[in-house]
């Protein structure tokens, strides 16, 4: 293919010092405390709380957001109605608005007194300033990844397949998961893996709304924060080494499950 | 021929800047924005009237801890105006763009104006909170920001612990345990200090906020004075946010003069005046006196004297492992 080395030298080069320099720098940063160093750092109480904060409250939000994004985005491909324009362009909102906007807007609305909390502390359920708070924060700003990547796949699916599963008898939840959810499941996953490492990371969103108790709910990105504080830059490159390592495997094992189930089509 | 011409506008700019314009970073924490904006008004017509100059300061502000490694990242800063010395102590330590000496320089500690921890209650006072202890009875709520990531909360925590290390019969294990009870009241730990002003004020948690002395005047002024009352407990602790002028920048810059100039004028009667005017305790006297209603005059405990200067301080209570860690271990 002609333009081969001139393209394959810019995307070496794009990449290098855009995401590969700063990251080694990261990886290379705590070993200057010695892998014991490392170790402790990364194993306290309160950074383990953390991390299993920051992981769990983000794979559980993820996977709400890949059951409610294949139904948003399932209704907005499939179906005209009045004011369908106007849905689509809201699924953008929390890529587009700034995260710590959103932060104070949810927490707002989900503190004690605020519309939605206040109901809720009726009932007696604490959103706001809990790890629940988190998992709130986390779903809003992961959802427009699980639709925006599914829709163009949605509207490029064949209805002969369904058509043809319905005439020979299929019902329409045997339809569904035989034919429209094999198709869809490597982009869904996809989208999920997306909304799943956006919520590991995300910080100016949860912030505001998570409470931030040590081994309560303080996450990560936060433990990262407070070493900074400490000018305690190795540990903070330490913890931030583990989330990029956590990442880089659930992608990994996430890539490896699409490709699988792509082949097995 | 064009070469010339750009030179000539390239000399005539140098000139221009070199008599009419000048410009500082000040850079500061969070609640100094009000303070800063008045001051750096009337210092720049001061300076203009005596050199001439047209003096622009630029202000960032920040929570004190991360306006400081951001000095230190390379920020540059001609002045900082932070919320405690160990902020600074930093800069002296990792960045050496200061001498270590730098808080001798200027009198009173470099601190020109000073500040405390108050409580800010709900009006009516609901739970009768007077003092310290009342904080940790069953079912008070307290909102405090996280120490490690704020300057005020440092403040707030070094009052508390200054109160129950200082009362009859109390002690530093004591005092510890009362840390650990109070932080045991507190439901959300912000990362600054307006971010449980807001908190309290705004999302309405918890009974009690404490707060840096001119937070709360700020926030009763914008409530309108009929939403929170502030309640001075029996003692509390002098809050000295210090001031420097950062030397390697300042010389860099040549701004040295101006920079020394004003943080000199922090000292002034004019300046005192605005700093009490915006809820700081003015070092002078007469303006302290004439101001006398907002600063109620309680006992104050210093820094040094309870707790041996802040890099002790720091040591032993907020840095990784010391005694605010200790108390979130888990069970205890």
């Amino acid at each position: 293919m002609p333009g081969f080395g001139f393209s394959l030298g810019v995307t070496l080069f794009y990449l290098s010092a855009l995401v590969l320099i700063p990251l080694a720098a990261l990886i290379i940063r705590p070993w200057e405390m010695g892998f014991d160093g490392f170790w402790a750092a990364v194993t306290t109480p309160r950074v383990l709380a953390a991390l299993k904060l920051s992981f769990g409250a983000a794979a559980i939000a993820a996977a709400i957001n890949s059951v409610f994004g294949l139904i948003v985005a399932w209704v907005l491909v499939r179906y005209r109605f009045p004011g369908r324009k106007f849905i689509d362009a809201f699924v953008d909102l929390p890529f587009a608005l700034p995260t710590a906007v959103a932060g104070i807007a949810l927490s707002a609305l989900y503190a004690p007194n605020g519309w939605i909390g206040a109901p809720l502390a009726k009932l007696g359920i604490k959103v706001a300033f809990t790890p629940t708070g988190v998992l709130v924060a986390l779903i809003f700003i992961g959802l427009p990844f699980v639709v925006r990547t599914l829709e163009p796949v949605l509207a490029d699916l064949s209805r002969d397949a369904e058509e043809a599963a319905a005439t020979l008898g299929a019902t329409r939840l045997q339809s569904f998961r035989r034919v429209i959810l094999p198709s869809l499941l490597p982009t869904l996953l996809t989208g999920t893996a997306m909304a799943f490492a956006r919520g590991v990371g995300e910080y100016g969103s949860v912030i505001f709304i998570a409470g931030n108790l040590p081994g309560v709910s303080e996450i990560a990105p936060l433990m990262i924060i407070i070493k900074l504080q400490e000018y305690d830059y190795a540990g903070a490159a330490a913890i931030g080494v583990v989330m990029l390592g956590a990442s880089f495997v659930f992608l990994f094992a996430l890539n490896a499950l699409q490709a699988w189930s792509a082949s097995r089509r | 021929m064009r070469k010339l011409a750009i030179f000539a506008a390239a000399l005539s700019l140098c000139g221009a800047a070199h008599a009419a314009d000048v410009s500082l970073l000040n850079v500061s924490y969070d609640p100094t924005r009000e303070l800063y904006k008045d001051i750096n008004a009337a210092f720049a017509a001061q300076w203009k009237q005596k050199t001439g100059d047209t003096l622009t300061v630029n202000m960032s502000h920040n929570g004190s801890g991360a306006s400081s490694r951001a000095v230190i990242d390379g920020l540059d800063a001609d002045v900082v105006t932070l919320a405690l010395a160990y902020d600074i102590d930093a800069i002296a330590d990792k960045a050496k763009l200061l001498p270590s000496n730098w808080q001798k320089r200027l009198p009173q500690n470099s601190t020109p104006y000073t500040s405390t921890v108050v409580f800010l209650v709900r009006k009516g006072n609901p739970w009768h909170i007077k003092d310290w202890p009342d904080l940790v009875r069953p079912g008070v709520h307290v909102v405090t920001p996280n120490p490690k990531t704020s300057g005020g909360a440092r403040w707030s925590y070094l009052a508390a612990w200054a109160y129950a290390e200082k009362k009859p019969g109390g002690s530093w294990e004591k005092a510890k345990q009362f840390i650990a009870e109070l932080y045991r009241h507190v439901p959300v730990l912000d990362t600054g200090a307006r971010g449980s002003t807001t908190t309290f004020a705004q999302r309405g948690i918890g009974d009690v906020l404490l707060s840096w002395e001119n937070e709360a005047h700020l926030a009763l002024k914008e409530a309108g004075g009929d939403k929170f009352e502030i309640v001075y407990p029996s003692n509390s602790i002098l809050a000295e946010p210090p001031v420097a002028v950062v030397d390697k920048n300042a010389d860099r810059h040549g701004t040295r003069k101006v920079a020394e100039a004003y943080l000199q004028f922090l000292y002034s009667k004019e300046a005192q005046e605005i700093e009490a005017k915006d809820f700081y305790r003015p070092r002078d006297k007469d303006i302290l006196a004439a101001h006398a209603r907002d600063f109620p005059n309680i006992p104050l405990y210093s820094i040094d004297d309870v707790f041996g200067g802040w890099t002790k301080a720091q040591q032993v209570h907020f840095s990784d492992g010391g005694v605010f860690d200790q108390i979130y271990k888990p069970g205890q």
